[in-house]
Formats: structure tokens, sequence, C-alpha cells
């Protein structure tokens, strides 16, 4: 992965797989440089026994093959800039992805483009669930929901080319006054 | 934000060319593109954001693009199958975002699979 936002679109996936009907999207950057980004869902969860190994490459909930990379990939990028990851899950309840990332350090990568990243998840499940996105810095906030802008398109599917665009577009411009500085 | 009033004004330019579509729906071609870890990693946002593109330009009003997960062939990542209606599905492989316009124009409008793209061709090279 060559970019924050590609693991957050990875990582997502697992969201909408779970069923989750609202996936809660976090990015704090605080003063100390230290990024935090959170993936919340109220989807199936997981046992306290899957949660134990699914930071392991050798488990995946798919039956095609037995290798899963995405929590290993997500696990090595944070940690490499001395930060982490933490899950927490429950059955029934959902599942909280904490990633930490020191942006100051040299090998942390590039958050990339998140806009982007949003308007590929909701294009890829335009109906539910309903995704959230905030972020934060020291410059300012924003936030974003599609359930915000369901209300307005009434009946026209989030997945139409022009309103993915309208959305890529004004997260774009939303996002990079805050966020730009670890953007590229 | 971009203003509200604009989304508005999206949706009802959108809401006529839907109801053509709803009408018409063994027409549809459809692409798909390979979104897993192995996909992501290898460019598929990229790619999908260009067919969303090019499909907004030529204003297709019977094309769709969805998302899949690993197809087991993560060596030749970005996937994607183009499948017109009544006909087999073409798989192109190793797919970059200046390869769409082509794919669309060739393919998806035309008719005609651009062969050098698609697995056939790479694999067998």
């Amino acid at each position: 992965m060559k970019e924050i936002a590609l693991h957050l679109l990875d990582i997502v996936q697992n969201s909408v797989k779970a069923g989750a009907a609202h996936v809660d999207i976090g990015f704090m950057l605080d003063d100390s440089a230290l990024l935090t980004m959170t993936v919340r869902d109220d989807g199936c969860g997981m046992t306290p026994e899957f949660v134990a190994k699914v930071r392991s490459p050798f488990v995946t909930t798919r039956t095609t093959r037995k290798v899963g990379l995405g929590i290993p990939l997500l696990m090595q990028n944070a940690m490499l800039t001395g930060g982490n990851v933490d899950i927490e899950s429950e059955p029934g309840k959902g599942t909280l992805i904490t990633a930490t990332f020191h942006t100051d350090s040299i090998d942390c990568l590039p958050l990339g483009d998140l806009a982007s990243t949003m308007a590929t998840i909701i294009m890829g499940s335009p109906d539910s669930p309903e995704f959230s996105i905030a972020c934060s810095s020291p410059k300012g906030e924003m936030s974003f929901s599609t359930e915000e802008i369901r209300t307005v398109l009434e009946g026209v599917s989030l997945a139409e080319p022009e309103v993915v665009q309208w959305i890529q577009q004004s997260l774009q411009e939303e996002i990079e006054p805050i966020l730009g500085g670890i953007m590229r | 934000m971009k203003s509200l009033a604009e989304l508005e004004a999206i949706r009802k330019s959108t809401l006529s060319r839907i109801i053509v579509r709803k009408e018409d729906k063994t027409d549809t071609t459809r692409v798909v593109i390979g979104m897993a870890t192995c996909g992501i990693a290898a460019g598929a946002r990229p790619v999908m954001l260009s067919f969303m593109d090019e499909i907004q330009k030529r204003q297709l009003e019977h094309v769709t693009v969805s998302q899949t997960g690993c197809v087991g062939m993560c060596r030749l990542e970005p996937m994607v199958d183009v499948i017109l209606p009544g006909q087999e599905k073409v798989t192109y492989v190793h797919v970059k975002p200046e390869m769409v316009p082509r794919i669309v124009a060739e393919h998806i409008v035309n008719g005609r699979p651009v062969q050098e793209y698609t697995i056939g061709a790479v694999e067998n090279a």
C-alpha cells in the first residue's frame, strides 16, 4: 500500500462484509504530529478468540485461500512509524479499529487521497451501510455523512457518477485545509 | 462543503435518466472491478474512478460499475471484468487508468474488446 487512505479502503471492506448499518471513520491529527485513524462499525463483530489471532496473516474469513493481509499490512505500516493498531470487538455489537501513525517518522506513508477512497467506498456500497467521516487537526475540523446527503438525493443512488464526483470533490475541498500537510 | 443546492441540481438532472434506464434493464453493461487488498494495493482505486469519469463524460446510461473481492489471481490485479448484455465476460488485467478510455470507447461503446489488454493476451505472451 502506498497511502494510509488505501489501507482505509481495504479495512472498511471488512466492516461492509460484517453487515454493518453504520461505519464511522475518523482521522485526528494532534499537535505532536500523531495521526489516529479509527474505523468503527456496528457489524457482526468478532469473538475474543478471533480477535486474538486476527493479526496473523494466516487467519482470514475467506474460504478461497488461507491468507489475509489487510490487517497485517496496516499493522506493519503503523508500527514502522512507532504507532500501533488496536482492535476492539464484540460479537453482535461491532468492531473498532484504531491505527496510530507518527507522521513525523521518515517511514510514515502519506495520508493520500482520502476523498477518492471515500468516493470508492460509497460507490461500492451505495445503499447501506451509512458512512461518516470526521477529520480534525490543529488547523480545523470537518465531517461528512452519507445519511445527510441521502435525504437531499431522495431516490437517486449515491453510485450515480455525478454524485460520486460531487462527493469526491467536496471532500477534497474540505479535507485539504485540515490534513493537506500530511497528504503527500 | 460544495453546496447541497448543487447536489439537488444533480438529483434533478439524474432522475429523468434513471427512469429511462429502468425501462430497459436487459440492456445493461456491467463493469466489475477487483477491490480486495490485492486489487487496492495494485492500484484499483484510480482505475475505478477513471471508469466513473469516462462513463460520465460520455453520458453512458446503461453501464453500471461495481466492486468485487479477490478472485485468486492477485498477480494480475488490477483486474476488470466487462460484461456486455448477452455476451461472454471479458477480463482485463494489469489495468491502469490510462487504459480505461480505450476500453470504454472500443469495447463498451463499440463492442470490440481491446484484445491486447485481456487476460488471454497477457497470460499467453
